[in-house]
């Protein structure tokens, strides 16, 4: 290939007159003689290189954000036309004006609280397992595999795998509890447990995940770091509070993201495990979307585009957290 | 390294190590072994109420190939297949191109796009629900295994391009300009110079991916019904009605739908968490 200036920008023709005054071909560098795209590559190949990512992103993700906002307004059964309502489908979601809140609405929110409070457990855990794991003994490494393979095993197994161990009378949850001699107890059948159950499940595999996090994190603890502190006589938790923790900051941030973001996504086990019930007392808002509008009692799209909305914007808040902190490390790098 | 290692403490400790180890493993796989010890128990013995005592016979063999010979269950994983593969491919093509032009040039609003890949990453999955079920519908795709690859395609391109994008910025920049300097097409340093440096977190990706796609039950629930397009996290709950409490099937049924991903990972595992961990160490 024939040698060729870079075409970019007006600091490339000083360069091109420097490379000529050493005698190098100057026949191709006549910029008359190049075409629109080769004088604009540098330009032009990044936009070129976006676009099919950037069209498929926007069909799937960006502009269906918007219309759900769009559809939130209206009532539709997701067949025949939209009619336009206004703000009703949140007056009834929120319970503005003479109605009262909606209490499917109101167990959803605050069982998705309870998701988020309890799922966070999974950082703290994550950790504990990773510093039992952090040896070097024989056999280590298929340890940390096998401790963290629940993570990789699907939500919907998962939810299996734990109803069938919560069963009244054939889980193993109950055999072991009555080698104790307690009392069998249904975990799913009871309304004042069964969310509680299935977080516990959900806490499963994310702990596993936080644990491999932490691992990887540990790894690149700094050991003469570590050396200087126990020299000057640091250890057990106060190592690890003053000296560990703040160099494992970039894991714990990445734990608490996904944590949350799972914890708010919950939907699977919730759908797998009871459905929602008993009584509704399981529901979260992804679920309860997802049952208003796809429901057998018909397609209330509307207002379950409402929900969803409310559920971007709790979503949102964190997003917009995560968002700021990774803004600030670009700065930094730059 | 913290905590200190085991060499260096009393001998009683690292034997107490040794020992607990093996125990905190069985109890953390607990309910997991449970389903395994289930799915190769005769039917008999959950009609005798032997549930958690030895097997009376050894019926792995009766019991898995039921769940292949007798139901939906080989439809279900080919269906999985057919969904993950493509988008497997779909996105990391996408990705590594976005990746590229967010990571190698300087442009008017390239943080923004690339911020706007990491948000759309992280919304909920129910805002985008009703207009991609109607879009689906409307392009005559719903319950096609093409609307689930188009729709996951698009969705994971987010995250994989923030993977991407974070990896090319870690090249060594000088590379390119070399190339540059010696006249090489912008197109021919994607192939030619950047590709080939990609390869550990190509891997990586799309052993994610794959994981990820192969566990999806939200969309497969949304755009999807019947054995014709549904993939095996959905199909398992037709698997289980058909089977209603005959736990030794349902149990070897979790156990063939969950294991794809698992051998994935046990052998790709280096690469797996290399993906995963992206960022866990600055």
């Amino acid at each position: 290939m024939r040698p060729q200036l870079n075409p970019s920008a007006n600091r490339c023709m000083v360069f091109a007159c420097v490379k000529s005054a050493e005698g190098h071909d100057m026949s191709s560098l006549t910029p008359t003689s190049r075409s629109w795209y080769k004088r604009n590559e540098i330009a032009l190949t990044p936009w070129l290189f976006l676009f099919p990512a950037m069209l498929f992103f926007a069909v799937y993700v960006i502009i269906p954000i918007g219309q759900s906002f769009w559809i939130s307004f209206h009532q539709w059964d997701g067949l025949g036309e939209k009619t336009y309502i206004g703000t009703a489908n949140y007056e009834r979601l929120l319970g503005i004006g003479d109605q009262n809140i909606d209490r499917k609405f109101e167990t959803s929110f605050w069982n998705n609280l309870k998701w988020l409070v309890l799922y966070l457990l999974a950082v703290p855990a994550g950790l504990f397992i990773a510093l039992l794991l952090n040896q070097t003994v024989r056999g280590i490494r298929l340890y940390k595999s096998l401790f963290f393979f629940p993570f990789v095993i699907s939500q919907v197994v998962v939810g299996l795998v734990f109803s069938w161990f919560y069963l009244p009378r054939e889980g193993l949850l109950n055999a072991i509890l009555g080698v104790f001699g307690a009392g069998p107890v249904n975990i799913l059948g009871d309304p004042t447990l069964a969310t509680y159950g299935i977080i516990a499940a959900g806490l499963w595999p994310q702990t596993a995940y936080c644990m491999i996090l932490y691992l990887t994190g540990l790894n690149a603890v700094d050991p003469e770091q570590v050396e200087a502190a126990r020299l000057d006589g640091a250890k057990g938790y106060k190592m690890l509070w003053y000296i560990i923790l703040p160099q494992l900051k970039p894991a714990t941030f990445i734990a608490f993201v996904v944590t949350i973001i799972g914890a708010l996504r919950s939907f699977d086990l919730i759908s797998v495990m009871t459905n929602g019930g008993p009584f509704g007392s399981t529901r979260v808002l992804s679920f309860y979307m997802f049952e208003e509008s796809l429901s057998e009692f018909g397609f209330r799209m509307g207002y379950g585009s409402a929900i969803a909305v409310v559920l971007f914007f709790i979503m949102l808040g964190f997003i917009g957290y995560f968002l700021y902190s990774m803004w600030r490390d670009e700065k930094g790098a730059r | 390294m913290f905590p200190t290692p085991i060499a260096k403490k009393s001998r009683s400790y690292q034997l107490t190590y040794q020992a607990v180890l093996p125990f905190a493993l069985i109890l953390w796989l607990l309910p997991l072994i449970a389903v395994a010890m289930f799915s190769i128990k005769p039917a008999a013995d959950f009609a005798n109420g032997n549930y958690w005592g030895w097997p009376s016979s050894f019926e792995g063999f009766t019991n898995y190939g039921k769940v292949f010979l007798e139901s939906n269950m080989p439809r279900y994983l080919l269906n999985s297949m057919f969904i993950t593969i493509p988008t497997v491919l779909g996105a990391v093509a996408l990705s590594s191109m976005a990746g590229f032009a967010l990571g190698i040039y300087k442009f008017k609003g390239n943080l923004f796009i690339f911020f706007m890949f990491i948000a759309g990453n992280f919304v909920p999955f129910q805002i985008l629900m009703v207009p991609v079920r109607d879009l689906t519908i409307n392009m005559g795709m719903y319950d096609s295994i093409q609307g689930l690859v188009l729709f996951h395609i698009a969705f994971q391109t987010g995250f994989c391009t923030l993977f991407m994008r974070n990896f090319i910025r870690a090249l060594p920049f000088p590379l390119i300009e070399a190339a540059r300097v010696e006249g090489v097409a912008e197109w021919r340093i994607f192939w030619y110079v950047v590709l080939p440096l990609m390869k550990p977190a190509l891997a990586a990706l799309a052993v994610l991916i794959f994981t990820f796609i192969w566990n999806d039950y939200f969309w497969a629930v949304v755009l999807t019904q019947g054995p014709s397009a549904q993939p095996v996290t959905a199909g398992i709950t037709e698997f289980n009605s058909q089977f209603r409490a005959a736990y030794h099937l349902m149990s070897a049924g979790s156990i063939v739908a969950a294991l794809p991903p698992v051998a994935m990972f046990f052998l790709m595992q280096k690469h797996f968490i290399a993906g995963l961990t992206l960022g866990a160490v600055k």
